[in-house]
């Protein structure tokens, strides 16, 4: 069954169509990316999908629950750590608890559990400005999870990195991964990090953006195994760069 | 090595500015370049000082109630007047060009005319530190508050917080920098008022010193009390930076 459902989603604004008619499903424990240029509407989409604005036509729903411009039901995560500054990092990662309710020294006990597992051992009581942006991020992730163990959507999460940065924490994203039951719907405009971290592909083009099409990864092995410089990993990035119409 | 004199100058710095100052001040009086009872000797000054600290202990006790009340209240009134501005963008609008104009007459106009209006009392020595104190702490906690980015806010959102949460964990935590930088201002504008409307009407207070003094052409005490409300005020923008050490943990050196 399908946990996270978008239909026939359609956002204007000031009069002209900035996505039209787009229509996805997440599946549980998945990871999919949503691929396309920049200013090509993924951003906007996911103001939709997180609740944080309605859209003009469409519906979303979470485990066959409508949830259409509902916010607080599938967490998000930004290119910007938006850590804050006052809080210390298992502050930081209870936050989505303690909104919700739960007490400050419980919702300390929920992160300190975790904090090992996100590879943040030590990290715990430091502010962020203390750590570097990749750490920033990890700490990020784990407040994401939080918010919402069952959906998240990462909007471009690894972008501001550099690149030596950027893959090993591609690998500590995918040893994550493999310990919690977290499906993940992933918007990103680096074409080998999406084929590297999903399951399938979906490709936003156009203006109006819409979905023009979905590819499915199909490599051997475990994705923590994927090689980018494989010949079939060449061949995907091959289809996807022709299907965007880049080449 | 330069590197550590350097470090020296720079913290030796204010330390010499002040006793060439102090040396130059007690040449030209001591010297007799300036007489006497124009200038006092920094000697008759601590003198006067000495002999007079009863009651000037006295007096300051009641200026410095004037001015924490008026800064307590002030602050209050700050507070309230920014996140209602904060909130609601008509008053931002309505409200923001009267502050502005409001700081713009001086303290010294107002202040017998809330003399006139309330007496000799208390309560226009406070009226007039919370006129002068709280528009610093409404424009600095507003600028604050304007300073959470609507991603941040946005982020909250999608964790299901409404305005007030909003507000507790990021608008208020964001604003604090601002806040103490205006309350520092405004604990120095506290004292400068309070003295002021005590120099237009009353019977006790620092400024009521200060005019008696005048009256009396007694220079030394005059610059005693001058130094003694420079102390205060110092005072109470020390307290101020405690209470930020204090409220901002992440921002100690020990957390850098």
């Amino acid at each position: 069954m399908s946990l996270l459902k978008a239909e026939d989603i359609t956002v204007s604004f000031e009069g002209t169509n900035v996505i039209e008619n787009v229509s996805l499903t997440l599946n549980e424990g998945e990871t999919v990316s949503l691929l396309g240029v920049s200013g090509g509407g993924k951003t906007t989409l996911f103001n939709v999908l997180s609740g944080l604005y309605a859209p003009d036509e469409g519906k979303v729903y979470l485990e066959g629950e409508d949830i259409t411009g509902k916010a607080g039901k599938v967490s998000y995560m930004l290119q910007k750590d938006l850590l804050l500054t006052h809080k210390r990092v298992i502050d930081n990662a209870a936050l989505p608890l303690v909104l919700r309710g739960a007490k400050k020294k419980e919702a300390r006990e929920a992160v300190k559990s975790h904090l090992e597992d996100f590879g943040l051992g030590e990290a715990g009581d430091k502010y962020p400005h203390q750590l570097s942006g990749g750490m920033r991020q990890r700490v990020a992730f784990l407040r994401t999870y939080l918010a919402s163990e069952k959906a998240a959507l990462l909007d471009e999460p690894f972008s501001a990195l550099d690149n030596i940065t950027k893959s090993s924490i591609h690998r500590w994203f995918l040893s994550v991964m493999a310990e919690i039951k977290l499906s993940v719907l992933f918007v990103t405009h680096d074409i080998d990090e999406a084929i590297l971290l999903s399951d399938r592909i979906y490709l936003l083009t156009g203006k109006p953006g819409r979905i023009t099409d979905e590819i499915i990864i199909n490599l051997p092995g475990d994705k923590s195994e994927r090689n980018p410089m494989s010949r079939e990993f060449i061949a995907y990035k091959e289809e996807i760069i022709k299907k965007i119409g880049i080449l | 090595m330069t590197k550590k004199f350097q470090s020296i100058i720079n913290k030796g710095a204010p330390v010499i500015s002040l006793t060439v100052i102090g040396l130059l001040w007690l040449t030209v009086s001591e010297g007799g370049i300036i007489p006497s009872y124009m200038l006092p000797s920094p000697v008759e000054v601590v003198k006067a000082f000495v002999s007079e600290f009863p009651v000037l202990a006295e007096h300051s006790a009641v200026t410095l109630q004037e001015a924490l009340y008026g800064l307590l209240l002030g602050t209050a009134l700050g507070f309230v007047f920014a996140v209602l501005m904060d909130r609601f963008g008509f008053l931002y609008k309505a409200l923001y060009p009267i502050l502005v104009i409001s700081q713009t007459i001086p303290t010294i106009a107002i202040a017998p005319v809330l003399v006139l209006w309330m007496g000799f009392s208390m309560a226009p020595k406070i009226t007039l530190v919370v006129i002068t104190t709280f528009f610093p702490i409404t424009v600095s906690l507003l600028d604050g508050f304007k300073s959470v980015s609507a991603e941040e806010i946005n982020l909250l959102r999608s964790m299901g917080a409404g305005e007030v949460k909003i507000f507790r964990h990021i608008k208020f935590p964001a604003s604090l920098e601002q806040f103490f930088s205006g309350l520092k201002v405004s604990a120095s504008y506290a004292v400068v008022g309070a003295v002021i409307s005590e120099w237009l009407g009353g019977f006790e207070g620092l400024g009521v010193y200060m005019t008696r003094v005048k009256k009396a052409y007694a220079f030394d005490k005059m610059f005693a009390v001058i130094i003694l409300i420079s102390a205060v005020s110092l005072l109470l923008m020390g307290a101020v930076a405690l209470l930020k050490w204090l409220s901002m943990p992440h921002k100690r050196k020990s957390n850098r």
